[in-house]
């Protein structure tokens, strides 16, 4: 149903991620891992899922299906490291405008297998992101100016390149930033941002105009 | 008649039909329009698509982004209910841990099934389909012919409403004029593809799926295909009025509230429940069919869900249709002192020959699509797709296997989900910040997702029975699935991961995962593409299958299954047209035969 869009290299091909261009209306283009969900511990506490026929027509909420579960402080750092990511510009707000920060809390504390092992990683990111800002700065991450931000993401931003002393901060980092892009670009203002036009009825479909085609070289 | 309960059940039926999928809604259909008392059981609960489908919710509205979970396996938004690889209360069994041997089982338990989000890909089987062990030496022929089967694609084509055109290739029959809707305009990617698979030898045309792109002609279809019946012919011209064209907008496997596209809830069951000859009882589990001291069936006993309670109903022709597996269950679980190892199994091949569709797949980005800004939803799923192409070289012996695959492939920029930025790190090199939305729109729309689909031969490993010991909620024993790809599937999946990769190439593009060398690991595992075939294989020869051509159990006159089931080989064609069209066939057959009172 979903779009290909940008699934990841093979072996970091998040199954979560990967399904949604698997449902492509085209077929049952399947990668869903069954052992995925089958191996995983289960997450945040007691709550239950929204069942096998959950409404579909209701617009749901962050917190509505199970408890949102951050605390203060550890919301205070998502929705400032969702704003670094994903800062306002020309194009749309920053995230933390559009409630990604809570979306965000919602994905860690879903009770779904896999959730608690980004729980983890958000969690204890949290943590070491907080420690390095006092380490560097001797003030909280989300106390820090947007120079010292960039210095500690800088160092994390790009998991390949990371030193060996940053790799858990870049492996948070990573994971933190295809939440909040999934997130964000998944409200209307996202929606906007990165182009999509669609989701309007139309009379006809026209296919590409003759520039696009040039463009590509086949007019 | 109506949607009833099980207290309302008339006291006989001319047939009892089990399930509301393609199989249940197309036998029904055909049945009651020619005035037949039908009823219906369903296992799922019913379901209203004009009120249940969520058209244009965007993902912020679903909980985690509209993301999959074990509860929704395809996504919040997928219109499968109590279903997907499991289903709560109803497990199936493995024979092996191997992962390689395992089988995977899509359920959906609502009323029409996985008809409300299949995605709608229609081709015909080809002549060389049917004959597959004439022309190559390997499985079995059907004992019927692509001309015996051409006029119920047609009508089939005509009645749910399919989108494509002809091209003339081999074993790709062409629709006579009249039977298909005009095909959408390609998308930027697609034409690109069509393009430079050119050079490679590839023909990329419009793909056929059941999509109305234009309103149906109530005026003329309905004459054509029930000539000699204005009831139905009225009927029908009614429903296909409330049809409204597809408005190139809104994923179709969230099932479409317009009636759009098809579904057996929107395309088969109200024409049906508009003849007062059917009645369905939804919530209800068949569990056996039951004969009496000369073998012939006289009805079906089912568990009512609601309730827990069993009931027994009786019909003079009992027709399973709950999709191919689940119909080899339920004749397993027909045990009587005539049928020991299930009603119609004295040879013991009820559960044998089940197949799927041989599945791999390859991504890449492409650097020419990226930055186009177009409203690309189309008609939901693709608009094009390859047919198989090289039926020569393969007769010809300058393949290393025997049968052919057609390609599916997903391009443009569709409704922004969980995936869309995702693992973007891999070309953005990490940024971060202003950076990061520029390469989020850069990169948004310019992967193209490629995916093979191919013929399977039937084995002798791959088959299903009854576990022994594990039981469903309802104390009815379940399936234990044994499966096996041969080499000739899983050189399939190799050759397929090559094409993928020169297509890929040939658009400039870069590989997003690597290309698997060795087949058995490219392939998906069994049952994964959700075409699940085969079980009640079809034959000429009673000692060597279940049903005859007429999907008619040699044992049990009385007895026809009209799902997937009778297949005895699974073409790469996706296989819904061909279950509706064998069904509608066989129906036709079955009521001139209670004419003559042979049944
Ligand atoms: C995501 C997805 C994409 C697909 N895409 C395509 C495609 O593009 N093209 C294509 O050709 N095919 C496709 N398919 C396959 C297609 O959905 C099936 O081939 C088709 O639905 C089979 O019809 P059926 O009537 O046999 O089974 P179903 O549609 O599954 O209907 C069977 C019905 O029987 C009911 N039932 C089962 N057991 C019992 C019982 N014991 N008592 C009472 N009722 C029972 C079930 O609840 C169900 O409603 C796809 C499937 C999926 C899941
Ligand atoms: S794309 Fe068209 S056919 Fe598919 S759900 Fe939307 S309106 Fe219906």
């Amino acid at each position: 149903m979903n779009a290909p869009d940008l699934p990841l290299p093979p072996r970091r091909l998040d199954r979560r991620t990967a399904i949604k261009w698997v449902m492509t209306a085209t077929a049952a283009m399947s990668v869903l891992d069954h052992a995925a969900f089958a191996a995983a511990a289960p997450a945040a506490g007691a709550a239950k899922g929204y069942g096998t026929d959950p409404d579909l027509m209701k617009a749901w909420k962050p917190g509505e299906a199970w408890p949102l579960t951050f605390t203060a402080s550890q919301r205070a750092t998502a929705v400032a490291l969702c704003d670094v990511i994903l800062p306002a510009d020309e194009k749309g707000p920053a995230a933390s405008t559009v409630g990604t920060h809570d979306f965000i809390d919602e994905w860690i504390s879903a009770p779904y297998p896999g959730h608690a092992a980004d729980r983890k990683t958000i969690l204890d990111g949290f943590t070491w992101l907080d420690a390095e800002a006092q380490k560097r700065f001797r003030k909280a991450f989300t106390a820090l100016d947007a120079r010292q931000q960039a210095a500690i993401c800088d160092d994390v931003c790009h998991l390949p390149e990371a030193k060996p002393e940053h790799r858990q901060g870049a492996q948070f980092f990573r994971r933190f930033r295809d939440l909040a892009a999934g997130g964000y670009y998944t409200t209307p203002e996202g929606m906007k941002d990165i182009g999509y036009t669609g989701n309007v009825a139309l009379e006809k479909y026209e296919g590409p105009p003759p520039e696009v085609l040039r463009k590509l070289g086949i007019a | 008649m109506p949607l009833i309960t099980s207290s309302k059940t008339q006291p006989s039926y001319d047939l009892i039909v089990v399930g509301s999928g393609a199989a249940g809604g197309q036998t029904a259909y055909t049945a009651v329009m020619e005035g037949a008392k039908v009823l219906m059981l369903e296992a799922g609960r019913n379901y209203v698509p004009e009120s249940e489908t969520p058209m244009f919710q965007n993902n912020s509205n679903a909980p985690l982004r509209g993301a999959s979970t074990p509860d929704k396996p395809f996504g919040f938004y997928d219109s499968t209910i109590d279903g997907g690889w499991e289903v709560p209360g109803e497990p199936y069994t493995s024979a092996s841990d191997d992962p390689e041997r395992k089988f995977w089982w899509w359920r959906a338990r609502m009323m029409g099934g996985r008809t409300n989000h299949w995605g709608r890909i229609s081709l015909r089987n080809g002549p060389y389909d049917f004959k597959p062990r004439s022309r190559d030496g390997l499985g079995f022929d059907w004992p019927l012919n692509y001309e015996d089967l051409a006029p119920y694609y047609d009508k089939t084509e005509m009645l749910v409403g399919v989108f494509g055109d002809n091209h003339g290739l081999e074993n790709t029959p062409d629709s006579p004029a009249g039977c298909l809707q005009p095909p959408p305009a390609m998308r930027a990617g697609e034409q690109l593809v069509r393009a430079r698979g050119k050079k490679l030898g590839l023909p990329v045309i419009p793909i056929h799926r059941a999509v109305l792109t234009q309103k149906q002609d109530a005026d003329v279809l309905p004459k054509k295909i029930h000539p000699n019946n204005p009831r139905a012919q009225r009927l029908l011209a009614d429903a296909m009025r409330a049809r409204a064209a597809c408005f190139w907008a809104t994923p179709c496997g969230r099932g479409c509230s317009i009636r759009a596209n098809y579904q057996s809830t929107t395309v088969h069951l109200p024409p049906a429940l508009a003849s007062g000859n059917l009645d369905i009882v939804p919530n209800a589990m068949a569990r056996e069919v039951t004969t009496d001291a000369n073998g012939k069936a006289t009805g079906v006993v089912y568990i009512d869900k609601t309730t827990g309670q069993e009931h027994r109903v009786r019909g003079k022709v009992i027709v399973l249709a709950a999709s191919s597996a689940e119909s080899v269950r339920i004749m397993l679980n027909s045990k009587s002192a005539r049928f020991p190892r299930g009603i119609a199994n004295s040879n013991g091949l009820v559960g044998k020959y089940i197949m799927d569709t041989v599945g791999a797949r390859l991504t890449g980005q492409i650097p020419l699509l990226e930055n186009i800004a177009l409203n690309e939803d189309g008609a939901g799923g693709g608009h094009t797709y390859i047919p198989w192409w090289l039926y020569k070289e393969q007769l010809a012996g300058k393949l290393d296997f025997a049968r052919g695959y057609h390609i599916e492939f997903q391009t443009g920029r569709h409704m922004p989900s969980m995936g869309t930025a995702s693992g973007m790190d891999a070309y953005s090199r990490g940024s971060y910040g202003k950076k990061f939305k520029e390469d989020a729109r850069r990169y948004y729309g310019s992967v193209v997702g490629f995916a093979g689909r191919g013929d399977m031969i039937p084995n002798d490993d791959s088959f299903c029975d009854l576990d022994p010991v594990v039981k469903d909620k309802w104390g009815i024993p379940v399936l234990r699935f044994h499966w096996k790809w041969s080499e000739h599937e899983t050189r399939q999946a190799k050759h397929m991961q090559d094409t993928f990769a020169q297509i890929i190439d040939a658009l400039g593009g870069r590989l997003l995962m690597k290309p698997e060398a060795d087949g058995a690991k490219a392939i998906e595992p069994g049952g994964k593409i959700i075409h699940e075939v085969g079980g009640t294989i079809m034959g000429a020869d009673p000692r060597k299958s279940v049903t005859n051509q007429w999907c008619q159990t040699w044992e049990v006159k009385n007895l026809f299954i009209t799902d997937g089931g009778p297949f005895c080989s699974n073409a790469d064609k996706n296989p819904t047209l061909t279950i509706m069209a064998l069904a509608w066939r066989a129906t036709d057959w079955m009521l001139a035969e209670m004419k003559k009172g042979n049944l």
